[in-house]
């Protein structure tokens, strides 16, 4: 017989391993869509997931695609593992990427190593100030941050629009919802002739290793882990609440901003108003995926961006309909939601003769 | 002997020429790029029954749906123009940097551009349908049959595209009914059921009796079906979605020109152009006009749609006056297409402004 039994405490080894078990079974119930759909299941898992990064190019692509999945859900880690639930990661990104983007359209034409530094930080700080309603608005007036931050991902893209298609469109672009291409002294320097992977990918690092530092090596990240695990006892030990929500959630808006950042400045080169093809919510998997650990975080951005390349791959060879991919980016979240059952209970065999 | 030999020989290889021939036009392969799903009866829609057309006519094809304006359309491109396909069709405006940015990267493949102005290379060419001849037809349907006077108008972006195509409509009703009004609500759309149910909506209560638009989605015929008005279907023939609504839909009809040019590549005929057909080339059809349309409107269509596609009559035919009454085309003389394609001013009758 079986028994399902509460663990006394979550189980350290299950937590590091259910990402990959929900990765495993992700591939499994994959495979079995494919199957049903008609197509030969590791013929179409052999396009989605080593196809697209068999070469030099395609592995580049795969790095572009997974640089801002990683440096949003790297900011996001910081919000979560504080029990602060910023959804709008999306808006924040977009906001960043206005503010970025205007800065590049204000040195139009113009040269200088300086140009670039002030566009990524004007993202940045972009980033910081969209983030800073949800977390003013929870800290001074105890509203639902889920709610407002997720809001405001519809205000930042409404804003784009209005921006791109009157006051900044390209004034000889025939009032199509698009603003001038950026000067290439706005541009992120590409790292290889030919690849579209761009210095941004620094900024992901840059923000994997910081985050490191500050869960693991200082006061704050203590603070942070005790106010996830229990805001009564954060508040008992006499932590500065207010202070740490705000400023998780302007670390998590200077990365999603420099994650808009590095799409308009990198590979798009203009602002439209397709930034991002929804960056700020997949980063929200990524983050769970990887468990908001910042090397878990790169494999996770790693895995999530090729489901996005695998889609294409599949349907170009094998006719599969692309959202699949967002089937994959489901199945995954789902699955790993399910396999933390695992965390809390366990299976108890009992033998007959007790 | 000899001769016979000789004679044999030239026929045999003209032969074998004949084959190869035959063998590299079957061989090549188009590839279409969709910004929606192709199930979204609307443009996607009609792009990927023109991808059937060309498939038809005996050559491979492949489609990628749902690609984003954002970075990942360049990878989509470039992918494809690696993979052996010879002429690419990208069918969204967004496409257009990715587009010209590729196709440097690939002169020996054809690209084909969607709506787009920018030819930066041999090897791109542009197209787009005259919509706003059919806009006119349904300009004529509205105006004669409308009893309050207020047309109401779903627009999705205030480019030169969709203004034209307000105007084209408006000016047509004009001429039938000269107190009519166009009230226009821009949904910031092309693709987006929620919202643009949500302007049909308040045109409808603002006594709008027909409901025209300029986004893709089968949701404005739907609720004009359940309050009782009239309105047209876009890009697709939407009858089937609303019977009673629909009066007619404007088709957009690519598969001829999907044929024609990747024949065009086989052939090695391909040349970088940029079209713009109407109704006489049939990229621009006007599905079954509906039973409630009275005789004597639909006599004055069928001959309005013969005078547009023989050239007779233009969409554009002075006098037309902008909303300040300022004279836009002059008597007797027709919009030319510079001046359609950047089109940004209202004709007199259309209320409201264009948002900046």
């Amino acid at each position: 017989m079986i028994k399902i039994v509460k663990r006394d405490e979550p189980s350290r080894a299950i937590f590091f391993f259910t990402p990959v078990l929900a990765i495993f079974l992700t591939l499994v119930a994959g495979g079995l869509i494919f199957y049903i759909l008609g197509f030969k299941p590791f013929e179409a898992l052999k396009f989605f997931f080593i196809v697209p990064i068999a070469d030099k190019y395609g592995f580049s692509e795969l790095l572009l695609k997974a640089t801002p999945l990683c440096l949003i859900a790297i900011g996001l880690s910081f919000c979560f593992k504080s029990n602060n639930w910023n959804i709008g990661a999306e808006g924040q990104l977009t906001f960043g990427a206005i503010v970025s983007g205007g800065v590049a359209l204000l040195f139009y034409e113009q040269e200088g190593f300086y140009i670039l530094p002030i566009v990524i930080l004007a993202g940045a700080i972009g980033g910081m100030l969209y983030a800073s309603i949800p977390a003013i608005l929870k800290t001074y007036f105890n509203t639902n941050e889920i709610l407002v931050s997720l809001m405001l991902v519809y205000v930042s893209k409404l804003i784009l629009d209005y921006l791109v298609v009157g006051p900044w469109s390209n004034p000889e672009g025939f009032n199509f919802p698009e603003t001038r291409q950026f000067s290439d002294s706005a541009r992120l320097p590409l790292l290889f002739e030919g690849l579209r992977i761009h210095a941004g990918i620094f900024l992901a690092l840059a923000a994997v290793v910081m985050s490191w530092f500050i869960f693991y090596k200082t006061y704050l990240g203590f603070q942070m882990k005790v106010s996830g695990f229990s805001l009564k006892t954060a508040k008992y030990a006499g932590y500065k609440g207010k202070k740490m929500i705000i400023l998780v959630f302007l670390i998590s808006g200077a990365c999603a901003g420099l994650a808009g950042v590095g799409e308009i400045t990198g590979p798009i080169g203009q602002l439209h108003r397709e930034v991002s093809p929804d960056y700020g919510f997949t980063a929200i998997i990524v983050a769970f995926l990887g468990r908001l650990h910042p090397v878990g975080i790169i494999f996770a951005s790693l895995v999530v961006a090729i489901t996005y390349l695998g889609a294409e791959t599949a349907q170009i060879f094998m006719q599969i309909p692309k959202y699949t991919g967002q089937v994959f980016q489901g199945m995954i979240l789902f699955f790993l939601l399910a396999s933390d059952y695992l965390l809390f209970f366990k299976f108890k065999f009992i033998g007959s003769n007790k | 002997m000899h001769k016979l030999f000789i004679r044999s020989f030239v026929s045999s290889l003209v032969f074998l020429f004949t084959l190869t021939v035959a063998a590299v036009a079957k061989d090549v392969k188009a590839a279409f790029v969709y910004i929606g799903p192709t199930g979204d009866h609307g443009w996607t829609y009609q792009h990927d029954v023109g991808r059937k057309a060309v498939e038809a006519a005996g050559f491979k094809t492949t489609y990628v749906e749902g690609v984003p304006e954002s970075a990942d359309a360049e990878r989509v491109l470039r992918q494809l123009a690696n993979s052996g396909h010879d002429v690419i069709f990208t069918t969204s405006f967004g496409y257009m940097n990715p587009t010209n940015k590729v196709a440097k990267e690939f002169p020996n493949v054809k690209f084909e551009h969607a709506t787009g102005y920018k030819r930066e290379h041999p090897n791109v060419a542009t197209y787009a349908a005259r919509f706003y001849e059919g806009r006119a037809i349904l300009g004529t349907i509205a105006g004669s049959m409308t009893k309050s006077n207020v047309i109401g108008y779903v627009a999705s972006f205030p480019i030169p595209e969709v203004i034209r195509g307000i105007n084209s409509f408006t000016l047509a009703a004009q001429k039938v009914n000269p107190n009519i009004k166009t009230k226009i609500v821009w949904a910031f759309t092309w693709y987006d059921p929620g919202k643009e149910a949500e302007a049909a909506k308040a045109l409808i209560d603002q006594g709008a009796d027909i409901i025209a638009q300029h986004t893709d989605s089968t949701a404005i015929v739907q609720i004009a079906e359940k309050a009782g008005v009239y309105a047209f279907g876009q890009a697709s023939d939407m009858d089937k979605f609303a019977p009673k609504a629909v009066l007619t839909s404007v088709e957009n009809n690519w598969g001829p020109y999907y044929v024609e040019r990747v024949k065009a590549v086989a052939n090695g005929t391909w040349n970088q152009k940029d079209t713009w057909h109407g109704i006489g080339d049939g990229m621009v059809v006007i599905s079954d006009l509906d039973s409630a349309i009275p005789s004597n409107v639909r006599s004055k269509v069928k001959k309005l749609q013969a005078d547009l596609a023989s050239g007779k009559v233009h969409a554009f035919t002075g006098p037309i006056y902008d909303q300040k009454g300022n004279l836009m085309v002059a008597e007797g003389k027709t919009a030319d297409d510079g001046m359609l394609a950047g089109m940004m001013t209202y004709v007199k009758g259309v209320e409201g402004d264009i948002p900046k």
